[in-house]
């Protein structure tokens, strides 16, 4: 029977299938960080129950971290508390931790694919809905609870519902200005906040085999955006290329035959999905976000949609309040407060080297604060390496320690109220940056252009 | 884990599409390491912006049913949500449709989510909006909800019904195969 890659994968990661239970699926990887992982460890430990193959877990320190130079020292107490409590953990259990300063801390989903923990084939989760990110080697990754931690911790398992399968392919090309982040916005504009729930999303087209493993895993982060369980790209000369040679990547004999059978996960031609869509990106431009969650997307040479324009007319509303935007206008202009470059959306070395192009030779305007976080040391080392750090500096950006930062405003970094922000990131909810604070979700060029001028601005604009 | 069966209460009206975990739980108060202590958080950021948020509204906030519209819970996975729901004291959800991963989250914890059609959800909503005290019955073992003499049947897993009812969770299943799971291993030890 002809099968599509999602379907491949689950089949192959099935130990126990009964009618009228959920699915028992084998997970191969998992991947701890410090806020969805301490309840797990006390469940475990309450209930005597050993870890199940430690070697398949990774961990590292990312959403409550610090990102000053002086990290060592946590002021917050129960910050501090949280992750003493993962080291601890990891101590007592002989997981292997990633933590500041071993050259491999940062966000959990910038560290894996970087250390080639992240393979094609291979079934990953993580404390943390943005695990969708690794589905861009090809591999099946999705976010879960703390609960479910504890049962791949336990057992190696979880229990799943079989997911429903959904084709989305980018057709055409588009404009040079357009990038990865742009084209998932416009996805998620289309089809909504919930219209990938229950699926599964393959990435396809042209367009997509174009595009660099960092471009990819920006795609696939946010099909959790859409509602989607988890988005991937079958794997191809450029997975390998990116993964080759990498830690915990096959080496040697090995390597040439992974990389066999990883080919052969492609989805078979004229595989059927549950659900299809062509997305046309000919000659589309860059998009930016307006309201209140991701579907609120537009691009940036659009205006803001009218009242009736479709959707919860309540919802638009308080929208347009909290955004402190009209219906009918365009967002090019509006100043802000802040910029924001970094998460795991948009902290890969690519990023970075985007908006030191942009930045380079130019300041950042004087009314706003602009912050780049890498996502890893290693984004960062690179970046040191590349002399990017000094184009930062030099243009008045505050180049900060690797961690998740302002898109959650878990740590000290907060937008303070009512301030705007332009921002990599990949929520744009009520208060996600700080209580009472504005979010545009942008592509790093959007941000960095607009960190320039000191409103929203299109990277066009400065050529 | 908790066990379900049955429950009466009035509804809190949350008449809103896409509530996300975000603002049932801000990320700030995710630091604890302990499962309790976020039921008086919950909807935090709600509640101090908007005064006339339903769970400032003495009439309704102390409902055991809350009542929502499309794809509630959706955006961060954190469990943490679906700890500050239960310790606030609210028992079943019912809306038109949840996210997958909270979805997840609450039928291991014990939380009941159940899912209505949007006429029936609106129905529910002008329910507590014309009688706040208005009083309804949730029957897990029969899957209906009933008010004013009126059933609605709903449909629920019979794995996650049999789980809820006697608070079971997942581990007790999952260690019971651990055969199967050995089997697995040792035919993929290679792979």
């Amino acid at each position: 029977m002809k099968q599509n890659i999602i379907n491949k994968i689950w089949n192959k990661h099935l130990v126990h299938s009964k009618a009228g239970f959920p699915e028992m699926l084998y997970i191969d990887r998992i991947l701890l960080h410090e806020v969805t992982s301490a309840q797990a460890f006390a469940e475990l430990k309450n209930r005597n129950i050993q870890i199940r193959n430690k070697q398949n877990i990774i961990a590292t320190v990312d959403h409550s971290i610090p990102t000053d130079k002086n990290r060592i020292v946590i002021a917050d107490e129960i910050a501090r508390k949280q992750v003493d409590t993962l080291r601890a953990n990891c101590k007592e259990t002989g997981i292997t931790i990633y933590d500041i300063d071993s050259h491999h801390q940062g966000i959990v989903h910038v560290v894996g694919p970087e250390l080639g923990f992240t393979l094609p084939g291979k079934t990953i989760i993580c404390g943390d809905s943005h695990t969708s990110t690794h589905g861009a080697f090809g591999a099946l990754a999705f976010g879960v609870g703390t609960s479910e931690i504890t049962h791949a911790m336990a057992s190696s398992c979880i229990l799943q519902d079989k997911p429903k399968t959904y084709r989305v392919e980018f057709k055409g090309m588009p404009n040079k200005y357009f990038t990865a982040k742009d084209a998932i916005l416009k996805l998620i504009a289309e089809i909504g906040i919930g219209g990938g729930k229950g699926c599964v999303i393959e990435y396809v087209g042209e367009y997509i085999r174009s595009l660099s493993m960092e471009a990819r895993m920006t795609i696939c982060n946010m099909s959790i955006e859409c509602g989607a369980r988890a988005g991937l790209v079958a794997p191809d000369a450029t997975t390998f290329a990116y993964l080759e040679g990498r830690q915990y990547a096959p080496k040697g004999q090995d390597w040439e035959s992974a990389k066999k059978e990883w080919l052969a996960l492609n989805s078979d031609s004229d595989s059927e999905y549950d659900y299809n869509i062509t997305i046309d990106i000919t000659g589309a431009g860059p998009m930016i976000t307006w309201g209140i969650n991701p579907e609120h997307a537009i691009a940036l040479n659009e205006t803001t949609p009218a009242l009736d324009a479709g959707g919860d007319k309540a919802t638009l509303e308080k929208a347009y309040a909290y955004t402190k935007l009209q219906p009918g206008q365009s967002l090019l202009g509006t100043a802000i407060d802040f910029a924001f470059v970094g998460s795991c959306t948009n902290g890969r070395i690519e990023d970075l080297r985007a908006v030191a192009k942009i930045l380079d030779g130019r300041k950042v305007a004087s009314n706003v604060t602009m912050y780049i976080v890498p996502g890893s040391e290693q984004v960062m080392e690179m970046a040191q390496t590349e002399g990017l750090d000094k184009i930062f500096t030099a243009a008045g950006a505050d180049f900060r320690m690797p961690g998740c930062s302002m898109c959650l405003a878990m740590n000290p970094d907060k937008v303070p109220e009512g301030k705007r922000c332009i921002s990599t990131t990949n929520r744009n909810f009520i208060g996600r940056q700080g209580p009472n604070s504005i979010t545009h979700l942008a592509s790093p060029q959007t941000v960095a252009a607009s960190a320039v001028l000191g409103k929203i601005a299109a990277e066009e604009q400065l050529v | 884990m908790k066990k379900f069966t049955t429950l009466n209460s009035h509804i809190i009206p949350l008449a809103i599409d896409n509530v996300d975990t975000d603002m049932i739980i801000p990320a700030q108060h995710l630091k604890s390491v302990s499962k309790e202590g976020y039921g008086e958080n919950v909807f935090s950021a709600l509640r101090s912006m908007y005064p006339d948020f339903v769970l400032n509204k003495p009439q309704y906030n102390t409902g055991k049913i809350l009542v929502s519209k499309e794809n509630f819970g959706c955006g961060s996975s954190r469990e943490h949500a679906v700890w500050a729901i239960q310790q606030y004291g609210i028992e079943t959800v019912i809306c038109n449709s949840f996210s997958d991963i909270f979805f997840n989250n609450s039928a291991k914890n014990g939380l009941l989510l159940i899912t209505q059609p949007i006429e029936v959800i609106n129905e529910f909503l002008a329910i507590a909006e014309k009688d706040p005290a208005a009083e309804m019955t949730v029957d897990l073992p029969n899957q209906t909800i009933s008010y004013n003499g009126k059933g609605y049947h709903f449909d629920y897993d019979g794995f996650r019904k049999h789980c809820l009812i006697n608070g079971l969770d997942d581990l007790d299943y999952l260690v019971s195969h651990i055969e199967e799971i050995n089997r697995y291993e040792q035919s993929h030890a290679n792979a």
